[in-house]
């Protein structure tokens, strides 16, 4: 087991080494300085910024030196707005990590709740109608979901107010960013719940005359969760990217929105950094999922 | 005399008593009867077989019918809707500025005048656009777009993917330890962050020579097949190798090496058939995640380059008069949900019909 985690957090980190790298070098092929503007700025002066800033010095000193300041903390400047970048991640993400916290926990809940209820149920109405809204659900992508839904919401029927700084309205966010992942997990929920339905255990359970409750909740529904959780990691990341879209189109001043107006700005190092910040995160929940699986499931053999 | 007279039987004896049966009992069975006693099926390949499997799923059935109309209306539509997608409306070669943002099936003012003095005018079936196009064509090129992403990009991860698994499964040992490696990190890089990145920065880097495709289509789109060229590849390569590894362990590839085949021809002959069952469904299961991919990258403002259409673009583009203009976001909404219901549907079924023990 101690070996395992130890080469598993080895992989990470150079997982993230290897991310840093990427995005490091492919920022560095973009054609043109920081400080190539209209107003075009003396030979001198841009000479002056190249050595305040260390850009004259070779490529890979330059990745050295921004290597250090990613350990210090130290994101660098926004090109477009001359922010610590740092401090606008410190600001935004709170608000990011809120939205995708929730949706994940209402997609893990209610994706169980209903898969288990489907595979109980099962070919009786409730198991039908289950079936059918996830299937619908993993076709929808959650941009036009959400569209949609503040379409219907917001403006239609004005049952909930257009998000602003003052009222923090979480509700149709959490519901379009938590839609794809619960219809994914009801599915999944719903087959491993009918395999751990079939196992031996429950047909011994069932002869020594367990209750139908204890029989579900202590035998099935904890057996059934595995793959659930190996399906989490991997959900991390469809939310991380996932809420850029929500964010953008419910205005919430989260990261993810702060991202795609970075991409829309050509801000190349606010780029640079989200992308190694949100890596490094999925990354870390990856990690932390692929280890609570094997903690979860002793059948699984250290590898 | 009769042969019970002259024998008389042991009663424990086994032998049947022929006095219970008549004469007739004996009768040879006509060619009519001997047919039917024949309870063999035609003799199916796994193909027939699983295509027939297929079609007795209603909603496989349902979904390739969809899926063919449609292709069908993708196709031919162009053919008989007078206007083109980057057409910005026009009346007797004078520019219609009244047909901005029309409900479907309106005409504007001018329209209507040259209606009135006898010409026909073809119908806005979705209406138009806020810069005047017919609405109903960019729906249908943007559904072009959409299939011919869905289709490449899942071309290009199935050749990658199958070359490189089947290279590391069938070569086992240290070589598929270490190009296991290299898959395991791959795998575990962030996919999306990766494509907008690599699109931002090979947007600044990559130029094509005006009017071809590639140039029309845009670099976002050329670097989104390079992405799917170097990143999607994995969960396709794993996918195989596995496949290869359990496969070469059979009894009839043992047989096959036995009697002297070289391994050309026990991949060609009998691994390559066995586990192309399951190419075809994550091939198939694949498209419907590239037009997904694609429809989240026209959003983030990555997509393909206007006045090229996809359905992503379109939906987002429909956002700034959502108020007034709903329809706009629905039409390419609905396609999109239909499209990619579809063919999950049909990948799941495809799964149902020809590989059982994949079903999960």
């Amino acid at each position: 087991m101690g070996k395992y985690i130890v080469k598993r957090i080895l992989l990470a980190i150079l997982t993230v080494f290897i991310i840093c790298l990427i995005t490091f070098f492919l920022m560095h092929a973009v054609p043109g300085g920081p400080f190539n503007k209209e107003k075009a700025l003396s030979q001198a002066t841009i000479e002056a910024l190249n050595a305040r800033y260390n850009l004259d010095k070779p490529v890979f000193q330059q990745f050295l030196l921004y290597m250090r300041n990613l350990f210090k903390g130290d994101f660098g400047v926004s090109l477009k707005n001359g922010r610590e970048i740092t401090a606008i991640i410190g600001e935004s993400f709170p608000i990011s990590a809120k939205l995708g916290f929730s949706a994940m926990v209402v997609a893990l809940f209610f994706g169980t709740v209903f898969g288990s209820t489907a595979a109980l149920m099962r070919n009786k109405l409730p198991d039908r109608l289950i079936v059918f809204f996830s299937t619908l659900f993993t076709a929808v992508p959650s941009f036009i979901l959400a569209t949609l839904l503040l379409l219907l919401f917001c403006i239609k029927l004005k049952w909930v107010p257009v998000w602003d700084a003052n009222s923090n309205n979480y509700l149709l966010p959490v519901i379009a960013l938590s839609a794809y992942p619960m219809a994914y997990i009801t599915r999944l929920a719903k087959t491993s719940m009918l395999d751990a339905l079939s196992q031996d255990y429950i047909r011994t359970a069932r002869a020594k005359g367990v209750s139908k409750f204890k029989m579900i909740f202590k035998h099935a529904l904890r057996n059934s969760l595995i793959p659930v959780i190996t399906y989490a990691g991997p959900q991390i990341a469809y939310i991380i990217t996932g809420s850029m879209v929500i964010e953008t189109i419910f205005t919430v001043g989260g990261l993810g929105s702060k991202f795609v107006t970075a991409i829309t700005n050509r801000d190349y190092t606010m780029i640079m950094a989200t992308t190694i910040f949100l890596a490094t995160l999925m990354v870390i929940a990856n990690l932390i999922c692929d280890l609570l699986y094997k903690l979860v499931d002793p059948r699984i053999k250290y590898d | 005399m009769n042969a019970n007279e002259t024998f008389k039987k042991n009663p424990l004896s086994l032998q049947l008593d022929l006095s219970k049966f008549s004469q007739e009992s004996f009768i040879p069975a006509t060619d009519e009867e001997k047919r039917q006693q024949g309870v063999m099926g035609e003799s199916t390949t796994f193909f027939k077989d699983g295509m027939r499997k297929l079609f007795k799923n209603p909603l496989a059935v349902m979904s390739i019918i969809l899926i063919g109309l449609i292709l069908l209306v993708v196709i031919f539509a162009p053919m008989i809707v007078p206007y083109k997608y980057e057409e910005i409306l026009s009346v007797n070669g004078v520019r219609d500025k009244g047909a901005k943002n029309l409900a479907p099936f309106t005409y504007s003012e001018k329209e209507q005048e040259f209606i009135n003095n006898g010409g026909s005018r073809f119908p806005h079936i979705f209406g138009t656009d806020e810069q005047c196009r017919d609405y109903f064509i960019r729906v249908v090129y943007g559904t072009r777009i959409s299939f011919f992403i869905g289709l490449f990009a899942s071309i290009i991860v199935l050749i990658i993917g199958m070359l490189y698994g089947s290279i590391s499964g069938y070569l086992g040992g240290k070589v598929d330890l270490v190009m296991m490696r290299i898959v395991d990190i791959i795998y575990s890089l962030p996919d999306m962050l990766m494509i907008i990145l690599l699109s931002v920065v090979l947007n600044e880097v990559l130029k094509f020579s005006s009017g071809s495709l590639l140039a029309k289509l845009g670099t976002n789109m050329v670097s989104l097949f390079i992405v799917f060229g170097l990143l999607y590849w994995v969960g396709m390569a794993r996918l195989i190798r596995g496949q290869i590894l359990s496969i070469k362990e059979n009894e009839y590839v043992l047989a096959a090496k036995s009697i002297g085949a070289r391994p050309g021809r026990i991949i060609k002959k009998h691994i390559l058939p066995n586990c192309l069952s399951v190419i075809i469904i994550s091939t198939a299961l694949q498209i419907p995640s590239a037009i997904f991919t694609e429809s989240f990258l026209s959003f983030v403002g990555i997509g393909v380059k206007a006045p090229m259409p996809s359905l992503g673009s379109l939906a987002n583009a429909a956002r700034e008069g959502l108020q007034s203009y709903p329809y706009k976001l629905i039409f390419p909404a609905i396609v999109i949900c239909l499209i990619v219901l579809s063919l999950n549907l049909l990948g799941d079924g495809l799964r149902d019909a020809f590989d059982p023990k994949l079903k999960r």
